[in-house]
């Protein structure tokens, strides 16, 4: 029995800048296993990207990985040589990200950048890899696939551009893809069309998802296990059911009150009071103590963990020892 | 002329939008045009649209993006002159009058955009952005008086007054909007314009926003046209909506109404395609297609090549709004034929 396709733990991912280090990712750990779907949900700041681009091994400098390891099918990468990692980043780690003109090349016609990112990591011939081209460009739904191979990036809508992007993405066959707020620059019937391309194409390779996004409904639709993050860390994690539905930690809660449901009307909103703190100047403690109705004084002095309860992980000292 | 300055209808609605039009031109420059033979083009961004917003209501547009929402905004605000149609602000009619003639109804008419930062000017201070409505339409002169009432502008909108000694960037973007909304409510306006208020925010801060907007509907009695592409948001805030597709409104009526059983099949596939967090578990049909060309709309139902019930009456005549039971109206030849559409039905 092989164990998950992802592992990170104690993911650390720091910043040197004239004002010191600052920690933007803090003691993250999951894992992903093999054809999951695993969300990653919370709100902007979270450290959600930044996660993400540690994975794929793009993170920017002066942003660096600074602890913690990340293995995939239990070989780390997360200290690979550039070459390396960009080999891997094409073969087994695909990546999709919000706006899909940053994985296109404009001056290249879609089908020549299908082609040769086909031939560069498939034994395939050129007649077979332009097939394959064809073959995938239609199973994410471009029409007349054969004669869009010729058009280039700015001959696409924003929604057709993200499909190209997700041929691009699987057209290797990865094991893993890395998909940062896919459908956030998207109108909602075309968010819809693009959520059921992934789901659909993943399920039918057994591809393995991290998707990251700050909406929800999202997270609800597709995925099958879901982490909240809040200030660089992981508040709670669990099945999207558990989380959705029964979420423990006082902020996952609070964020699930605070969206607007379509099946009925409320007369207020439930509401956190404040704002996500900035890098500088995160709380010692519990990261979200200022802002919650449930803080105690040891909220104030020592780091909640992620401890274990009902098959859900919750770093939050309401579920711990009180003192 | 004299019509201008007829004394304001406080009986009927606060505003009522009629046939309401804006064209943009997007030709080619001339010489283009002469040389590839190419004919004047003109996108109708907004093309016949009519609603009223009652006394302390919230009418709501909703669409996707490039259907005309913003264009409507800014109609309904004066800035931007209709191509046809009437704008009628308190029963006088704002598109035909001059400036000078407009500026006793600016200030009962306000305006909040998506993007509070493009909005806030970065050099001045939060005070003087707040009490600048207060001293264009002079409300007060005295410096002092100015002060106090920006503080407690300041404070309504939960921010402290001693938030006025600082400037925009120094705020996070949930409190930026709060200051644009100070900034709205400083002309003690009656009606305010919100222009996707909340679409740049986290959640948690657009909780905060739509609480806030709510209580001071309620206290000041205010009248919104809100706009949003996000279907919950505007469950959560209208009494009435207006789904715009394509310049033009599709579907119209009580809120309620609309959620429960909404009737034109573009209303159904939002509702339908939206991704929600009560996990109904239920099979989507994702409606295929895109949102068309604006320059060269379908001809007759201009929802028709995406429509699941179109049939030939559709492509050659457009339908019109006609009221069905449940109070609301829709434009569709299918749905006032009571044809049925079942969008929880499984496939295959
Ligand atoms: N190059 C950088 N220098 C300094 N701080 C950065 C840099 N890139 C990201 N950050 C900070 O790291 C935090 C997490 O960023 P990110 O992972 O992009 O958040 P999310 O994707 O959840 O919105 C944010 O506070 C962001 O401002
Ligand atoms: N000043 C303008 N010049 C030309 N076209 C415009 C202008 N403003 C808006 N449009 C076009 O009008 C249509 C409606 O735009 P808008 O009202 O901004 O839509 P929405 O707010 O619903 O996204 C779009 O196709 C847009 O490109
Ligand atoms: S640890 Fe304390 S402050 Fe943090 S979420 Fe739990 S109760 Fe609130
Ligand atoms: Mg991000
Ligand atoms: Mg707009």
């Amino acid at each position: 029995m092989p164990g998950p396709l992802l592992q990170i733990a104690h993911l650390r991912i720091a910043f040197d800048t004239r004002r010191g280090n600052l920690v933007a990712v803090d003691d993250v750990s999951f894992d992903v296993h093999r054809g999951e779907v695993f969300g990653i949900v919370g709100e902007s700041g979270a450290g959600k990207s930044l996660t993400g681009q540690a994975v794929i091994g793009l993170l920017e400098p002066p942003g660096r990985i600074t602890a913690g390891r990340i293995r995939l099918e239990g070989r780390r990468i997360d200290n690979l040589p550039y070459a390396r990692m960009r080999r891997l980043r094409g073969k087994q780690i695909g990546m999709i990200f919000q706006d899909p003109l940053t994985s296109l090349n404009p001056l290249y016609t879609i089908g020549r950048q299908l082609t040769e990112t086909i031939l560069t990591h498939r034994n395939m011939s050129h007649a077979q890899a332009r097939e394959h081209a064809v073959r995938i460009l239609s199973d994410v739904g471009i029409p007349a696939a054969e004669k869009r191979m010729e058009h280039y990036p700015h001959q696409f809508s924003g929604g057709m551009r993200q499909r190209v992007v997700i041929a691009l993405a699987l057209c290797v066959n990865p094991k893993l893809v890395i998909a940062d707020e896919p459908t956030t620059a998207l109108d909602v019937s075309i968010q819809a069309q693009i959520i059921a391309l992934l789901k659909q194409l993943c399920e039918k390779h057994a591809t393995a998802v991290v998707l990251i996004t700050h909406d929800m409904g999202v997270i609800a639709e597709i995925c099958d296990r879901v982490a909240v993050m809040y200030a660089g860390r992981i508040v709670e994690l669990g099945t999207v059911r558990q989380v959705v539905k029964h979420a423990r930690h006082p902020y996952a809660s609070g964020l699930m009150g605070a969206i607007p449901s379509l099946r009925h009307r409320q007369e207020r909103l439930n509401q956190i009071e404040g704002s996500m703190p900035r890098l500088a100047e995160i709380p010692a403690g519990c990261a979200f103590h200022p802002r919650c109705p449930e803080a105690f004084a040891k909220c104030r002095r020592r780091r909640p963990h992620l401890i274990e309860i009902q098959g859900a992980q919750v770093a939050c000292w309401l579920y711990g020892e009180k003192a | 002329m004299g019509e201008a300055h007829r004394l304001p209808d406080l009986s009927g609605p606060i505003l009522r939008v009629s046939g309401l039009k804006r064209f943009f031109d997007v030709s080619r420059p001339l010489l283009n045009r002469l040389l590839e033979g190419q004919p004047r083009q003109l996108l109708k961004a907004v093309n016949g649209v009519d609603f009223e917003i009652g006394e302390g209501e919230t009418f709501a547009l909703v669409g996707e993006s490039g259907c005309g929402k913003s264009t409507v905004a800014n109609l309904a605000a004066g800035l931007y002159a209709p191509s046809a149609g009437k704008i009628e602000f308190e029963g006088v009619d704002i598109a035909t009058l001059s400036r000078r003639q407009m500026s006793p109804y600016r200030r009962h008419l306000a305006m909040i955009f998506q993007d509070p930062y493009a909005s806030l000017n970065p050099r001045w201070r939060v005070q003087r952005i707040v009490g600048e409505p207060i001293r264009a339409f002079g409300l007060l002169s005295d410096r002092r008086a100015i002060a106090r009432r920006t503080a407690e502008l300041l404070q309504q909108v939960g921010l402290s007054p001693a938030d006025g000694e600082k400037y925009p960037h120094e705020f996070s973007g949930g409190q930026r909007q709060r200051i644009s909304i100070a900034r709205a409510l400083a002309s003690q306006p009656r009606f305010i314009i919100c222009d996707e208020p909340t679409s740049a925010l986290d959640v948690s801060v657009q909780a905060q926003i739509l609480n806030l907007m709510k209580g001071l509907q309620r206290r000041l009695g205010l009248s919104y046209l809100f706009i949003s592409h996000d279907l919950a948001v505007v469950r959560h805030m209208a009494d009435h909506i207006g789904v715009m597709y394509l310049g033009r409104l599709c579907e119209k009526g009580p809120a309620d109404a609309i959620f429960s059983h909404p009737r034109h099949p573009y209303t159904r596939m939002l509702l339908d395609t939206i991704p929600d967090i009560e996990m109904t578990g239920r099979r989507r049909i994702p409606v295929s297609g895109e949102i068309p060309n604006p320059i060269d709309p379908p001809m007759g139902c201009a929802f028709h090549p995406r429509c699941p019930l179109a049939n030939q009456r559709c492509r050659r005549e457009r339908p019109e709004l006609a009221p069905l039971s449940g109070g609301a109206l829709a434009a569709c030849h299918a749905s006032l034929a009571g044809a049925s559409w079942q969008p929880d039905a499984p496939p295959e």
